[in-house]
């Protein structure tokens, strides 16, 4: 009987010591030793989301694109910090006068992770592997791809069109010539895109980079995409710990540009926003994306580093003219009028927020300032209601309260702020909240259902025609279907302008004239989204493009 | 009992058949999708139709349901939308996740429970009773991810003795070699390895433990209750027999029946609550993968096979009490 206890008293005291002794060793590794920044040592990042695979050309999102960035470089990048282009992997590029043959320049000497080289040829295997992929599944996963170069070789899907692409050669080892069809107003910022990352083409060879599967009602990516990702970035792959959740990246020593100041870089999965707070207050990650608006001045407060990134979105309120009440310019001008942005702004806008008069941010080619400007004005508002004969109007305000997005952080209070200024004139307004997925997209943006709503955009690369273009250069139910044929003519010939200076003031003309004759929607701010890091980290530079590369990170140890 | 057996997987696979076609038909008639789920703001016309075809939308419902049961009577349930790995992996890694933590939350619900229910019941009216019958009503009552972001931010945030989430620590390079951290840990000799899962098991597995922990001390007390009235009780404290005797084989092993059912049950409901303690704990098993399968990329395949799986398991569940009601007590046969 005494055995017994004692036995059961020395294992409840193995355990207990074993869980403290845990807990004692965790507790060292996160007080370190204070110091200057080093070379060396993990930098851990929480990321949100699971990636889909790390095969850039098969990935759309920003979880993906985080760790992906990390391991492969662009022909042409973005200035650290900035939106504006440099050389990446090409170190100068030029088209020619139809702007259809673009000549890249590249870097010499640049190798994949692999050993192999980085040349003309591969840069070529690359262009040709994508515009040949076969495949309904593979094609599927080139949203990017179809975006910027319009279609394949062989189209799987009905409605595709005819690629832009003709071809690329090699005209030496660091020349690498690639031909297009036709002008697309889309590059050079389009290059930078991190899905037409360059990979290696003996990896991609030896690893079946090409074969994506469809099983059931789903895909299977190849081990190039889940397990031999090679390209010439800063990081290497160490591996994808999906029990874990964390992918492991290691510091490339033989990097061309500046190597990694980390030696390992850990992006830890955590989904759960409050998690992940509550993990960097813990020590245990460095750095988290996107913090809610509320929680920014508390991090800042207790000594985080809330790096805002400049602007690089917008949000709008739509219009749909499907309403015939709402084909008149008049009530449009007179809904624009009504909002009172500069308050939302400085109430439930994230810090560093401004109003937006267009919807492009100023740092985008074909941003004119002299568009005419809604100040705010409510009598003006009432006055062209009336004029219109639309005192009484009732309109059907969507939203999406269950979500947050980079533009968007707070929706439900940017339409409780929105509905009241239209109220405040006459507008009845009725609030028609719907869920982000399976509601709002569906009845705004196939089935026009609504009459005003919310939405927003965040940009993909330096482009006037990625955000104008994508918002009104065809028709869209978000925006009544409508057949603007004025707006959308003038929006098609600027983005097919060659020259640079004709191409700007072709797109300053169109922001123009979509401020004064065609308002589709309400430009309503700029919202820069924040990264955090703690006071150990130094070196990291917010972009606007979220397009963070951690080689210039380096932590206290 | 071999025909019951029979009889009851029988029923299981016509359960599992028609609860098949019902996630199958009421998924796929949900509004939104995965197609526009995957696509997000970039969604064209173009992209849209190449996924919608690609992930076979575009055929008729019937259809898409004979493919998938063809592929599921071979053993495949498909691949994540997510990330492209074969669905019984995805499980297959997150499920020792999750039955970790359940069976932690269970050594310490039972553990605990029946020795404070009896305990209750033998000194009913004191103190100690009147803490338990308030205590379990608070367990009962305080919503789980409630406790657990309290448990969090007491002992992550403002005390620091318990990690804020995971099963281990960030960057532990532990050897995986049955998905159980703990098991792998001692298995491995990597004892730092066991003692750090263990530390991220504590308050996950205490937050999950208060629901059954509570039901079972009420249960136990109330069996207790009932049996200390009995006549063969008070029969074996007349004829002298020792206390120990009494207590194990007239006390508890009568009482413990309904226990016993409730434990099942119980075992069940953990799973419902798996899935909010592992939101809270970013534990990454089971309720993790519900969750994320529904609200991030829906992910149908997943999700499909989560159902099925969780419809297994209860109905498994269920059979095995009702075995164990035969061992417990002979006078009971099953049919």
């Amino acid at each position: 009987m005494q055995a017994r206890r004692l036995r059961t008293a020395v294992a409840i005291a193995a355990v207990t010591a074993l869980a403290v002794g845990a807990a004692g060793c965790a507790e060292s590794e996160r007080d370190g030793d204070s110091g200057e920044a080093k070379t060396g040592g993990t930098f851990i990042f929480a990321g949100a989301g699971d990636p889909k695979n790390f095969d850039p050309i098969f990935n759309d999102d920003g979880e993906s694109f985080r760790p992906i960035r990390q391991m492969f470089d662009t022909l042409v990048t973005h200035k650290p910090g900035t939106a504006d282009l440099t050389g990446g992997l090409a170190e100068s590029w030029e088209h020619d006068a139809s702007g259809k043959v673009w000549t890249f320049k590249l870097r010499q000497g640049v190798k994949f992770h692999d050993g192999t080289p980085m040349n003309a040829a591969a840069v070529c295997y690359n262009f040709d592997r994508w515009y040949n992929m076969k495949g309904a599944a593979a094609q599927a996963n080139m949203i990017y791809y179809m975006d910027t170069f319009g279609g394949f070789a062989k189209n799987e899907a009905e409605g595709a069109g005819e690629s832009i692409y003709d071809k690329c050669e090699a005209k030496d080892d660091n020349t690498a010539v690639l031909s297009l069809k036709k002008y697309k107003g889309a590059f050079p910022g389009a290059f930078a895109l991190t899905s037409l990352s360059i990979a290696s083409p003996e990896a991609l060879k030896k690893y079946d980079a090409d074969t994506v599967t469809q099983n059931g009602d789903s895909f299977a990516y190849s081990a190039f995409a889940n397990e031999h990702p090679v390209g010439t970035g800063p990081f290497t792959f160490g591996g994808w710990d999906k029990a874990k959740g964390e992918i492991t990246l290691n510091r490339n020593p033989d990097y061309w540009g500046d190597k990694a100041k980390v030696d390992k870089l850990i992006i830890k999965i955590i989904k759960d926003e409050n998690t992940r707070k509550q993990e960097l207050r813990a020590g245990t990650v460095h750095g988290i994306d996107f913090p809610a608006p509320a929680d920014r001045k508390a991090l800042a407060d207790e000594g985080f580093q809330v790096l805002d990134r400049p602007a690089f979105n917008i949000l709008y309120l739509g219009i749909n003219q499907k309403n015939p009440k709402l084909k008149d310019l008049r009530v449009r001008q007179a809904i624009a009028y009504a909002l009172n942005r500069q308050q939302l702004v400085q109430t439930k806008g994230p810090g560093g927020s401004k109003v937006a008069d267009e919807f492009l941010p100023d740092t985008v080619l074909g941003y004119a300032p002299d568009v005419q400007k809604y100040e705010y004005n409510p009598d003006k508002a009432k006055q062209l209601l009336k004029e219109a004969g639309a005192e009484n109007l009732t309109l059907n305000f969507y939203y999406p309260p269950d979500v947050t997005r980079p533009y968007m952080p707070n929706p439900q209070e940017i339409f409780t702020i929105l509905a009241n200024d239209l109220q405040a004139v006459g507008i009845k307004v009725n609030g028609v909240p719907r869920p982000w997925n399976g509601g709002f997209k569906d009845d705004v943006q196939t089935f026009g259902k609504h009459d005003l709503h919310i939405l927003g955009w965040t940009g993909d690369y330096n482009d006037p025609g990625n955000f104008v273009g994508t918002f009104f250069g065809r028709g869209k139910a978000e925006f009544g279907d409508q057949a603007m044929t004025e707006m959308f003519d003038a929006i098609t010939k600027a983005d097919a302008t060659v020259d640079e200076a004709g191409k700007k003031a072709a797109w300053e003309q169109v922001n123009r004239d979509i401020a004064s004759k065609w308002l589709p929607a309400v430009p309503v701010w700029h919202a820069p989204p924040a990264i955090v890091v703690t006071k150990d980290v130094q070196g990291l530079l917010a972009s606007p493009l979220t397009d963070e590369r951690f080689n210039t990170v380096s932590v206290k140890q | 009992m071999l025909r019951v057996i029979v009889r009851r997987l029988l029923q299981l696979v016509v359960t599992l058949i028609a609860l098949s076609a019902l996630i199958f038909i009421w998924l796929r008639n949900l509004p939104g999708g995965p197609v526009d789920a995957l696509l997000g703001e970039r969604a064209t016309p173009e992209t849209r139709a190449l996924l919608t075809k690609a992930l076979g939308y575009d055929q008729p419902i019937y259809v898409q349901y004979g493919k998938f049961m063809q592929r599921i009577l071979t053993g495949d349930f498909g691949n994540s939308i997510r990330t492209g790995d074969p669905v019984i992996e995805v499980i297959g890694r997150a499920f020792p996740a999750t039955f970790e933590l359940a069976l932690a939350a269970m050594i310490i619900a039972v553990g605990l429970g029946i020795p404070l229910g009896y305990l209750a019941a033998r000194w009913r009216g004191r103190a100690l009773d009147h803490l338990t019958v308030v205590g379990t009503l608070l367990g009962i009552s305080i919503p789980i991810f409630f406790l657990g972001y309290l448990l969090k931010d007491v002992f992550t945030q403002n005390i620091h003795w318990f990690p804020p989430s995971g099963r281990v620590g960030i960057g532990l390079d532990n050897t995986n070699v049955t998905g159980f951290f703990v098991l792998d840990g001692l298995l491995t000799r990597e004892f730092d390895a066991a003692a750090d899962a263990l530390w991220h098991l504590i308050l996950p597995a205490l937050t999950l433990a208060t629901i059954p922990l509570a039901v079972i001390v009420r249960m136990t007390r109330a069996s207790v209750l009932d049996v200390l009235n009995e006549d063969y009780v008070r029969t074996a404290e007349a004829k002298g027999l020792r206390h120990r005797t009494i207590r194990g084989r007239h006390i508890l092993r009568n009482a413990l029946l309904p226990v016993v059912t409730t434990i099942g049950l119980q075992t069940g409901a953990l799973l419902s609550g798996a899935v909010l303690t592992e939101k809270v704990y970013n534990w990454g098993g089971l309720g993790t993968l519900i969750t994320d399968s529904i609200t991030g990329s829906r992910d149908y395949p997943v999700l499909q096979a989560l159902i099925l799986l969780a419809a297994l398991v209860f109905v498994v569940v269920n059979l095995l009490v009702d075995l164990s009601y035969a061992f417990i007590d002979p006078r009971v046969r099953v049919r």
